[in-house]
């Protein structure tokens, strides 16, 4: 039994518009040290909202109407995330937790080398650091993430999307979080590039040991790359297994539904039918 | 029995400053009504370029389409009557219905445009086509796109493209804009409808697993040529062209994930 990373409880967001929104609803989990979680659901279930609100980067109208999250560290120390300061708060955002967010590749500064962007980080979270190990920093995360320090130089408009997106990867990895939330993020990506994507996130995961939260509709991608599932709907985690299990055995009505939304790739031709 | 010809096609542009750009290659295929083709492939491989032609929104560099024997017109009465024969569903539901107007309006556009039906029977065909891609006419009929669903959207779209009459449908990415849980229902309507009326229908998309679902011949497009043609199955699941093996195995297949490693979680392969 591997030790827990992030629990998360009872937690609700609502946006407070006339009438309220209740975007998520008494979500309860626990997120394991190391693992991938899926965070499966369609447009408006809440998923994104879920993982803002957990960093708690949530604008108004939207508030957080109940539950807390425990972050636990790796020093031992137990984190309620709510109760953090703004200056404590902006330390552990990227510190501890680090997003890929969607659409990620349009994300960069258009006029800013993606070394300087890379740098940026550094230059926040580790004042400490002088310019040439900032540089060094930055030259390992783009050969880490295989787009190579020689491109360091580069604008964002010479790289190609799957390039931008690993900069983006990179950049999340900059300060070697122990929690990655990745919001759809190869959902904008050709089908091989994203397999290069994935197989880098799968690499790195097991380099570095951090835990991911996958978000996407795409369920087929999730349950080849997740340990669990957790299926949204309305606001609501209406199942929570292991991908095989999710896949194999699915208990709620909505899973199966799901499921049943993509046809087979192989196999007996039809959708999957459970 | 309708049949379209794409004949060696090759459409070149020319780009500034970067010269020409060969965006398809002495492309061949033939669509008969009755039958679903899909094309698949990456982006930028040509797939809607090969729309465009298909619309003549491009004239091709060189190379010929006809229906059923005959060159298309490139102008006039005969190019409109050939796009009444061939018809186009777009990708985006939200771009493609005009804001301003009325579902009764996008339905009955094409109707009177090209005399569908005499004029004191529009409205009732339009109802009909409504209820022909399972819209409640009463419901929808006077309402504008924002109204309705992606889902609901686009199957106004499909509606307007029945409108006509057309024995050909060209259908680019109908579905990936949508939510998944409705877009099995939308493939679904397409492939009743092209059932019920022998419709021959070009599905594009860069979804393996919907294109094999809902194709009798699939060809695969690379970089503007034509690598693997052939039926569904045996394109899907016996590629015999490396670009094909490899799309195949970058898409994914749970299926095949949990056959193969049993147990095993964690880790793209």
């Amino acid at each position: 039994m591997r030790d827990s990373l992030l629990s998360i409880d009872d937690f609700s967001v609502v946006y407070d518009v006339d009438p309220p929104v209740e975007a998520v609803t008494h979500v309860s989990l626990e997120l394991r040290r190391g693992e991938i979680l899926g965070l499966a659901g369609e447009s408006g279930c809440g998923k994104t909202t879920l993982a803002y609100g957990v960093q708690r980067l949530l604008k108004a109208p939207a508030v957080i109407s109940s539950g807390s999250v425990t972050f636990r560290d790796i020093s031992g120390e137990d984190i309620d995330v709510n109760s953090l300061g703004q200056e404590e708060m902006r330390r552990f955002r990227w510190d501890k937790i680090s997003m890929v967010f969607q659409g990620a590749m349009n994300a960069l500064n258009p006029v800013a080398t993606i070394g300087s962007q890379l740098a940026d980080v550094f230059e926040v979270h580790r004042p400490d650091m002088n310019r040439a190990a900032r540089r060094d920093a930055v030259n390992e995360l783009l050969e880490i993430v295989k787009v190579g320090a020689a491109r360091s130089r580069s604008y964002p408009h010479e790289l190609s999307g799957g390039m931008r997106q690993r900069v983006m990867i990179a950049m999340a990895l900059a300060l070697r979080p122990q929690l990655m939330i990745m919001d759809e993020p190869t959902t904008a990506l050709d089908v091989l590039v994203q397999r290069e994507i994935l197989k880098q996130i799968s690499q790195l995961r097991h380099e570095f040991g951090f835990s991911v939260i996958f978000i996407t509709h795409d369920l087929p991608l999730l349950l080849e790359i997740s340990d669990r599932i957790a299926i949204m709907r309305k606001g609501e985690i209406v199942e929570i297994d292991t991908a095989e299990r999710i896949w194999t055995a699915p208990q709620h009505e909505y899973t199966r539904t799901l499921l049943s939304s993509f046809p087979r790739l192989t196999g007996e031709r039809g959708v999957v039918v459970r | 029995m309708t049949t379209l010809e794409f004949d060696s096609v090759t459409k070149v542009y020319h780009v500034r400053g970067a010269g020409q750009m060969k965006a398809l290659d002495d492309v061949s295929f033939t669509l008969s009504s009755g039958q679903t083709i899909g094309l698949v492939g990456q982006s930028g491989s040509g797939k809607s370029t090969i729309a465009k032609i298909l619309t003549q929104l491009e004239t091709p560099t060189s190379g010929e389409i006809r229906l059923d024997g005959t060159p298309i017109p490139r102008r006039g009465k005969g190019l409109r009557d050939y796009r009444q024969q061939l018809r186009m569903v777009f990708q985006d539901p939200f771009a493609s219905l005009n804001p301003y107007h009325s579902i009764r309006h996008h339905v009955e556009r094409p109707l009177r445009l090209d005399n569908v039906v005499p004029k004191k029977e529009v409205e009732d065909e339009v109802r009909r086509l409504l209820d022909r891609v399972r819209l409640d006419p009463d419901s929808v009929i006077d309402r504008r796109p924002h109204e309705l669903s992606g889902g609901q959207r686009q199957r106004v779209a499909i509606a307007r493209a029945l409108a006509s009459r057309p024995r050909l449908l060209v259908a680019d990415e109908p579905v990936s804009m949508l939510d998944v849980s409705i877009r099995m229902g939308v493939l679904n309507l397409l492939a009743d409808l092209q059932r019920e009326e022998g419709l021959g229908v070009l599905y594009i998309t860069h979804d393996l697993a919907t294109a094999r679902h809902f194709s009798d011949e699939i060809l695969v497009l690379n970089q503007g040529k034509v690598v693997e043609s052939g039926t569904a199955d045996d394109v899907i699941l016996r590629p015999q062209n490396p670009y094909t093996q490899e799309l195949r195995a970058a898409s994914p297949d749970p299926e095949s994930h949990f056959a193969s490693a049993p147990g095993l979680s964690g880790g793209a392969r």
